[in-house]
């Protein structure tokens, strides 16, 4: 069985924010929930960088472990879905999640917070009919054999979305070809490999045109 | 002839001036360009460990962005996992402990030292101690405080026990239930709470013989009295427990309870922690009022159930509150089927306890 990841390559995303639109339209959710949001840290610098974040559909999940009505669970594939007849709406996962992932829709008095909302990988949701399902969770794709829709309309395909190794291979095929030592995010071998100095990496076959002009400022 | 092209040769050695000049300060980057390895060595980093300990940190600056309507979230919430910790490694199984612990000392207490019965007989007189308004007050409170404790202790620990045992419907309605019922109530709690509080906080001012009363450990074993006046010293510590830790409670919880105030995700994080420790030492320490209030000494229940007591069992727990009113006791055949509006057969005894 595969671990399903998303990964957003942070050299690639350009903030389209195309991610949050096919979300919303593939799985049509309330008014004012968006699955997917699009950060960008230092906005306007050299050093801009963005990142597309929803649920990371974690391996020990803060909001599984805090949940007081226990509605989450792990599908074989690795994905955390939850089950909206057990949801309260308390907001603890919320507060235990890494990436503000939980949503919830305001439709009572004084703030009081519906359902819970979130990514679900595009695989649905506990429910008796298709119909049901689409209405409480949005779009199962996975049980269609596709992949979420967020990071199959990524125009540069900086979303990855799929089994944990395929992607990390994508991944880290990019940043070797890339020839930069910090291609990804943080924490990848090349990086560790250049702070300790044990000896540069070998980039000499990298393409050239990943030379970024725009880095040499 | 020769001067205008003269003039066209040297516009032409100024344009051949300038490009050399921009070619010499393009040269870095075009060196660049033709050596992967000193482009890796020299390249910007994507983030570098500054603009990662600022997202660790939770603060965002006025470069940051996030495409979602109306959020307030830094990239990574870092202080979630610091409250899931808190909650679940400390909180929750702690509480238990506090809670079981009482309950087991209450249980031992009770087989080993038992009931405090009433040394001498009882004289058939009675005392006005608790009047309707205060009853009224007192049952309604230990009506919600119970529902609220019940429903909080399901809304922390039930999907250990009720889920597994009665599965996902009955589960389902029972702690979306708890959690309407909590919400709701709590704030009619917070509000009862605060009006019994005032009405009560003459009688619980703190006196130099509570002291004394602490020494002796209230009596509680043995056959020793120690000086007490209207309240005791263990009714003035459940008083000021409940006026501290209680107000706590109270305010942490309309912190959680209302949302809509633009509080923040980690004021709720520490509303909650705060909510928890003390709503579950509260229940703690209630078991312990309630048993004294009931199985643990004899008398007692009847004061708040029908608001008169015993002169004797005044005489034994409260002998100076006794001292200054036992000209108002009346025989239990006289008892008034409504006891009066005003204060005056309690005497003026509470502000000179």
């Amino acid at each position: 069985m595969a671990t399903m990841k998303f990964m957003c390559d942070a050299e690639r995303c350009i903030e389209c924010n195309g991610c949050v639109t096919a979300c919303k339209n593939a799985n049509e959710t309330d008014w004012g929930i968006q699955r997917r949001r699009v950060v960008t840290l230092n906005d306007g610098e050299p050093e801009e960088v963005s990142i597309s974040v929803a649920c990371m559909h974690c391996d020990d999940a803060p909001c599984m472990a805090v949940c007081p009505t226990d509605c989450f669970h792990k599908t074989d594939d690795g994905i955390v879905l939850h089950d909206k007849d057990l949801c309260i709406g308390c907001g603890y996962c919320l507060y235990a999640c890494p990436f503000g992932a939980p949503q919830f829709p305001q439709k009572n008095a004084f703030g009081e917070r519906g359902k819970m909302d979130k990514c679900t990988f595009c695989a649905g949701g506990p429910a008796e009919t298709k119909e049901e399902e689409y209405q409480k969770y949005g779009a199962n794709r996975i049980a269609e054999g596709k992949l979420p829709l967020c990071a199959e309309m990524c125009s540069t395909k900086a979303l990855l979305a799929g089994d944990a190794q395929e992607i990390a291979d994508v991944f880290r095929q990019r940043v070797v070809r890339r020839g930069h030592p910090d291609g990804g995010w943080s924490g990848n071998p090349r990086r560790d490999q250049s702070r300790t100095g044990a000896g540069q990496p070998d980039v000499s076959a990298a393409d050239s045109l990943a030379y970024d002009a725009a880095r040499q400022g | 002839m020769s001067h205008p092209i003269h003039w066209r040769s040297l516009w032409r050695f100024l344009l051949l001036a300038l490009w050399l000049a921009v070619g010499l300060a393009l040269s870095q980057g075009a060196l660049a360009q033709a050596d992967p390895q000193g482009e890796a060595a020299t390249a910007v980093p994507a983030l570098d460990a500054d603009t990662w300990r600022q997202v660790r940190s939770g603060e965002v600056d006025a470069n940051y962005r996030d495409s979602r309507f109306d959020s307030r979230y830094n990239l990574v919430n870092a202080s979630g996992e610091t409250w899931r910790q808190w909650r679940n490694r400390w909180v929750s199984p702690y509480g238990l402990i506090v809670m079981g612990g009482m309950l087991a000392m209450i249980v031992i207490f009770y087989l080993v030292v038992g009931r405090k019965r009433l040394e001498a007989p009882r004289t058939g007189n009675k005392l006005l101690r608790w009047q309707a308004l205060e009853r009224s007050l007192h049952w309604s409170v230990a009506t919600l405080f119970i529902l609220l404790a019940l429903t909080g202790v399901t809304l922390l620990y039930g999907k250990h026990v009720f889920y597994p045992l009665f599965g996902a419907g009955v589960w389902g309605a029972m702690v979306s239930g708890s959690k309407l019922l909590h919400n709701y109530l709590g704030p009619l709690f917070g509000i009862l709470l605060i009006v019994l509080l005032a009405r009560l906080l003459v009688h619980n001012l703190p006196k130099k013989h509570d002291l004394e009363w602490f020494r002796k450990g209230g009596g509680m074993v043995g056959n020793e009295h120690p000086d007490a006046g209207f309240a005791n010293a263990g009714e003035k510590a459940w008083y000021w427990l409940l006026a501290t830790a209680g107000l706590v409670v109270i305010a942490s919880g309309l912190v959680l309870d209302f949302p809509n105030y633009g509080q923040t995700r980690d004021t709720m994080q520490w509303a909650n922690l705060l909510h928890a420790v003390g709503a579950l030492g509260l229940t703690a320490v209630a078991f312990g009022h309630i048993y004294i209030g009931t199985l643990g000494t004899e008398g007692s229940l009847e004061g708040m159930t029908t608001g008169y007591v015993d002169e004797t069992w005044a005489k034994e727990h409260h002998n100076l509150w006794y001292e200054e009113v036992k000209e108002h006791a009346v025989p239990e055949e006289h008892l008034p089927s409504q006891e009066p509006q005003d204060d005056s057969t309690r005497g003026s005894s509470t502000q000179n306890s």
